[in-house]
């Protein structure tokens, strides 16, 4: 048995290459240093970005926290006037890419905004206003782009043993706050902190957000050393301190994941909410009626104003051509995510050595390399091998040919589960989870092996987890940008790279339109998500 | 008649560590076994190496005279044709009752499945239930569920791991027998596993004992509780005491109560010393006997009492009474023994 | 070889080849203002042009990651700063055309002739007109002067214009002076820096700040949507070397497949018809000095180009980026 065990190992080491290749395209060189470059950035930036990074990472953990994990509990436990709206409504946020929510906010949230320009022709003064364009601003924005995350954990892991927390709590003499303080905060905990890490890594890995806010982070510097002061073996530095950070955050994660086997309680019968009184009903209402504005209302409609302002001019077949492209290749995106997430999650199954889990580990840490970075790390050796092919078949494919992998399709779907298998491997690593031993020893016992077994036992017990990884990847992919820049075949063009062509160009009523596109194409989703009870 | 299943000196270790010993012993068709044993002693792992999920280290097991595991060899599970239901049942929650039930006839065509189907959910009298899912049943219902499901394909060998460890007393002892009727009705061979000697004797034809990954001894219900092989056997089947004597003759040992003569020879030099099992249905009560005990504790059974009773030497015995005798605590009654079987064990 | 031509065959399925006839252009410019020029070439020629958009650094890296297997025939960009960057990363090859140039003045194509400026953008100052008179502006330099101390709005210092215009200062006025300036600018900020010039104009529409340095087709798009904005447009520097210009261009791959295609592309670019749709397109200034600016841009009035050769600013432009850090400009 063990040996048929140890074959599932080079399956977790295969999955995990397509990371650990781009990886180590960008982190190797590590030895050489560029003295007077890495010299300046040490001494100019890095106390900087050590700074930004910081409050960023402390304020959207605590902002994600904040608004999340409050929003879940309402949602799990109690019923209040627009409860089963909110529900749903509240994860709309995820269907905007941060990028988009960090324009529309600034839009109109900054001096030349909506909101200023009333306050100056009515009061004639706008100054007090704080600036958005500050680190609260990007904390702000970032957090009410990435709190879903922790909302969507913390809300299933309330549903499922919230109320009966609360009881034990009781039970003991508890109060209801006290025992969610005492009882079910402690028992979510491993989800919250798993919703967190989510929310983390994007903001770690983030680009487009902190670049609009021109807040310096690591992914900023990044790009600064490479392509401003073409610096390769700086830009390798950074990244790999900011793979360090990421390390630790995993580690920490992981930590606090270890225990929630024991936390993990059977299906019990669900129990009614408990209503709530007098003011605390309307405040609960109000309160997931300003998060919902602020994060969602607010800033699509402002893309809704902006894409209206221009429609006649860009509303036209191309942006349907645009759509299809963005809906067919994140249908993809999604299916082969979740197909190497399987895999992936199989292999620890049938081979749960430290050392799979280790493979998996690094395999899903591409989610939080910045995406221009991992690109980058993915191109440069898909062209490496294009060239050796090239070169080894000489004639024989004629002389005009200049790419075998490049461009291809393939090559984007490779990228795309390097940058986004994190998202499918948790959603099915915990359905995994979830199949006892017994179940597949009972069906190995009725003749069932190798393939059969996996269709007909996991897959259809994977059904709920394969299905959240299929939406969220979708979603994710929807709104990604540097890895189709890098990767896509000629001309073809997404949502995602309409809307980064006018942005660069600072046209945001154009890049409007697309982005309402992009939001379009993953409300379903998301909508289907937030009803999804199998996650993570 | 030969045996289906035969251990033939089967060892399993992982690493350094034997769980399994030389095991051997040998099952024939139809019958029920049964291996019992303190939690750790090596029970499930037997089964496991039965149903093929452990390889074994040493010696082999034969099914069928043909062998299915011996060292660096292992038949797949999914080929042995060995169902089993499990301790948690195992159940799959996204099929129905009888799709669970059918979930092993894939050989079958759709017709012939939906019969025997039909067939195992009445014989475990489940009929009404096929379209449940498994969240809808009870624990009982899901077991039944369980067997069906293993009993479907005529397994050659069914397994049982703890099976009715998570029902309440009352359900576990009916539905032992339920399942032994059921098992018989199959015709159907089968080992369960079990710490609940209860359970044992009411299901089993062949019952195994296990400690410390060794079987010591494989013998029927009866013969293990008044022929026990072993010290530990002696103690862990049924209720007793030992009773310090010495072999005074070739076939008898005289303790404080008197001299008996047993129908076995001891295999013990005359003037050993030796310990006598007692069980409570060998010591009598009888108000004639002029040999007395004091009552030290009592318990009420219904249809009889459970006496401690203390003998002049402070030793203590144990005596089941009809309850008509009903005897206070610290009155001196007359008892007698009546042994069929003389079982003495070295004195420690 | 069998085993090499069956591979062969299954990798042909996939292969992407470059046809002789069509070209391949990498492209750093605006997806939107790059595609109008290729329609119409097709349209007049029938010669297909494929286009591969990203951000210049990400699309330099990949051409030198795919080496001499580059499909790419011809890499088109913004800012002279990159071109002088792709020409330092060996990523052009030199071309000689009379065609080229006739239509492109020495001072807006590459000394040794691998690439060609196409268009030309001016960084110049913009003003609030109910807050400023022309007559108080003078140069960017005056800029850093404290009377426009909390008046001063700017882009980021990571978009490359900005690099380009301190990477011409410090070519002409040396580090200690440029870097005396750009410190006076940041502190005369009157908010943090913009993401973009579009935002920075609007914010002295607004009046947050009184004056700003943007490239003039911001401006001209701006107007466009809403001409009532009190902003005005002032050409810096016209006493001294005058207003600094940049350009945006191409050059042919050193890997092109399809040389000549792609030179015959790039002339065709500079000639008369698409100098026009290729620089009013965006509202920049044509090269071609034989083609006339849109009339829009015309109505800005003629000024004075800083003609020192662009390619001055690439060589400087890492020194000017950490210039700009060490003055805290972001």
């Amino acid at each position: 048995m063990l040996s048929s065990a140890r074959r599932w190992r080079p399956v977790a080491a295969l999955v995990s290459l397509v990371t650990v290749i781009p990886l180590s395209v960008i982190l190797a060189a590590l030895a050489s240093p560029d003295g007077a470059v890495w010299a300046h950035l040490q001494h100019y930036l890095l106390p900087e970005l050590l700074r930004n990074t910081f409050w960023l990472v402390l304020g959207v953990g605590s902002g994600v926290l904040l608004i999340g994990v409050p929003l879940a509990w309402l949602a799990a436990l109690y019923e209040f006037p627009g409860r089963r709206f909110f529900n749903w409504a509240l994860m709309l946020p995820l269907a905007m890419p941060a990028y988009v929510m960090a324009f529309s906010q600034l839009g109109l949230f900054d001096f030349t905004g909506p909101l200023q320009s009333w306050l100056r022709a009515t009061t004639g003064d706008s100054s007090w206003v704080p600036s958005i364009r500050s680190t609260g601003g990007v904390v702000l924005v970032m957090t009410l782009a990435f709190y879903p995350y922790v909302y969507l954990l913390a809300r299933n892991a309330f549903a499922s043993m919230g109320r009966r927390a609360l009881e034990v709590g009781q039970s003991f003499g508890l109060s209801r706050a006290q025992g969610f303080w005492h009882v079910a905060l402690p028992m979510a905990r491993p989800w919250i902190i798993g919703g967190m890490t989510l929310a983390l890594m994007e903001t770690l890995a983030d680009f487009g957000t902190v670049a609009i806010f021109n807040y310096d982070t690591f992914t900023s510097a990044i790009y600064k050393a490479w392509f401003s002061l073409f610096s390769l073996s700086s830009a390798k530095q950074l990244a790999s301190l900011l793979v360090l950070m990421v390390f630790v955050l995993v580690w920490l994660e992981q930590r606090a994941r270890g225990r929630r086997a024991y936390t993990q309680t059977g299906r019990a019968a669900p129990l009614p909410r408990l209503r709530l009184a007098g003011w605390q009903r309307w405040s609960a209402t109000l309160w997931a009626g300003l998060v919902l504005l602020l994060a969602f209302v607010l800033p699509f409609g402002q893309l809704l104003w902006w894409a209206w302002q221009v429609g006649a001019e860009d509303f036209n077949a191309d942006l349907f051509g645009y759509a299809l492209r963005s809906v067919l290749l994140s249908l993809m995106a999604a299916a082969a995510v979740a197909l190497v997430a399987l895999a992936l999650a199989y292999a620890q199954r049938r081979d749960p050595h430290a050392a799979t889990r280790f493979l998996a580990r690094l395999a899903t840490l591409g989610y939080a390399v910045p995406g221009t970075v991992l690109a980058v790390g993915v191109f440069v050796p898909v062209a490496w091998l294009d060239n050796l092919l090239i070169g080894w078949l000489d004639g024989a494919l004629g002389s005009g040919v200049t790419s075998i992998l490049k461009g291809t399709l393939l090559v984007m779907l490779l990228a795309y589960v390097s940058r986004f298998l994190a998202v499918g491997h948790s959603a099915i690593d915990t359905a995994m989870g979830r199949i006892t031993r017994s179940q597949e020893e009972a069906a190995r016992n009725l003749g069932y092996s190798g393939w059969r077994l996996l269709r007909h036992v996991h897959l259809p017990l994977l059904k709920g987890g394969l299905f959240t990884a299929v939406l969220m990847v979708f979603v994710d992919v929807m709104k990604e940008m540097p890895i189709t820049l890098m990767t896509r075949p000629y001309d073809w063009d997404t949502l995602a790279v309409r809307v980064f062509s006018f942005t660069t160009e600072g046209q945001w009523e154009h890049a409007a339109l697309p982005a309402v596109a992009i939001v379009l194409a993953g409300l379903l989703p998301v909508i289907v998500l937030s009803r999804q009870k199998d996650h993570a | 008649m030969s045996a289906l299943l035969e251990f033939d000196s089967v060892s399993q270790a992982y690493g350094t560590t034997t769980v399994v010993e030389a095991m051997s012993f040998a099952l024939q068709k139809g019958e029920i076994a049964c291996l019992v044993g303190s939690s750790g002693c090596g029970k499930t792992t037997v089964l496991r190496c039965i149903a093929g999920f452990e390889p074994v280290t040493g010696g082999e097991i034969r099914l069928d005279g043909t062998v299915i595991s011996r060292r660096d060899y292992l038949c797949p599970a999914h080929e042995r044709h060995i169902g089993m239901v499990f301790q948690d049942y195992a159940l799959f929650p996204h099929l129905t009752v009888a799709g669970n039930v059918a979930f092993g006839l894939r050989a079958l065509g759709r017709d012939t499945c939906t019969v025997r189907v039909q067939e195992m959910l009445e014989v475990v009298g489940l009929a009404g239930l096929a379209k449940s899912y498994q969240h809808e049943l009870s624990g009982g219902q899901q077991q039944r569920v369980a067997l069906a499901r293993a009993l479907a394909p005529r397994p050659r060998l069914l397994l049982m791991d703890e099976p009715f460890s998570n029902l309440d007393v009352d359900l576990r002892e009916r539905l032992s027998r339920e399942v032994r009727d059921i098992l018989k009705h199959e015709g159907t061979t089968a080992i369960l596993v079990t710490h609940d000697q209860n359970e044992a004797f009411a299901m089993a034809d062949q019952v195994g004992v296990m400690q410390g990954g060794r079987l010591l001894q494989w013998d029927t219900p009866y013969r293990l509780y008044h022929e026990p092989a072993t010290r530990y056997v002696a103690d862990f089947i049924g209720q007793g005491v030992f009773l310090p004597g010495r072999v005074s003759g070739p076939q008898c040992i005289s303790m404080e109560i008197g001299e008996f003569c047993g129908m076995l020879p001891l295999g013990f030099e005359v003037g050993d010393r030796v310990d006598v099992l007692l069980r409570p249905d060998d010591v009598q009560h009888d108000d004639a006997s002029p040999m007395t005990a004091t009552v030290e504790s009592k318990v009420f059974r219904g249809a009889e009492f459970h006496y401690t009773l203390v003998l002049p030497s402070g030793q203590r015995v144990l005596a089941q009474v009809p309850s008509h005798h009903n005897h206070p605590v610290g009155e001196p009654i007359g008892i007698r023994l009546e042994l069929d079987h003389l079982i003495a064990f070295k004195h420690q | 070889m069998k085993k090499q031509l069956m591979f062969a065959a299954v990798l042909a399925a996939f292969a992407g080849s470059a046809m002789a006839e069509e070209i391949v252009v990498y492209s750093a410019r605006a997806e939107q203002l790059v595609k109008p020029l290729i329609d119409a070439y097709k349209k007049e020629t029938g010669v297909d042009v494929k286009l591969v958009s990203d951000k210049e650094g990400p699309l330099m890296e990949r051409m030198r990651a795919e080496g001499s297997n580059s499909p790419a025939d011809i890499l088109l960009t913004v800012d002279a700063g990159n071109l002088w960057q792709a020409s330092k990363m060996g990523l052009f090859k030199p071309i000689k055309s009379k065609v080229l140039d006739a239509n492109v003045p020495a001072h807006l194509r590459d000394p040794k002739n691998e690439w060609f400026g196409l268009s030309i953008r001016a960084r110049t100052i913009f003003y609030n007109t109910q807050k400023v008179k022309p007559a108080q502006l003078s140069s960017y330099e005056d800029l850093a002067d404290p009377k426009w101390k909390g008046k001063l709005c700017l882009r980021t210092s990571k978009k490359v214009y900005n690099q380009s215009l301190v990477a011409m200062m410090l070519s002409e006025q040396g580090p200690a002076k440029t870097e005396k300036i750009v410190r006076g600018w940041v502190d005369n900020l009157a908010t943090d820096v913009f993401p973009d010039d579009t935002k920075m104009l609007e914010a002295i529409g607004a009046g947050q700040c009184d004056v700003g340095i943007a490239n003039t087709y911001y401006y001209g798009r701006l107007m466009e949507k809403s001409p009532n904005l009190p902003i005005g447009i002032f050409w810096a520097n016209q006493k001294g070397k005058g207003t600094h210009v940049n350009v945006s261009g191409a050059g042919v791959a050193k890997y092109a497949r399809n040389e000549q295609g792609a030179v015959k592309f790039i002339e065709w670019l500079s000639s008369d018809k698409a100098q026009n749709l290729f620089a009013d397109v965006n509202m920049e200034f044509p090269v071609n000095p034989k083609v006339k600016p849109d009339p829009k841009v015309a109505a800005w009035g003629n000024f004075k180009h800083n003609l020192i050769n662009v390619s001055n600013a690439g060589a400087k432009q890492a020194e000017a980026v950490m210039l700009m850090d060490r003055v805290g400009y972001k």
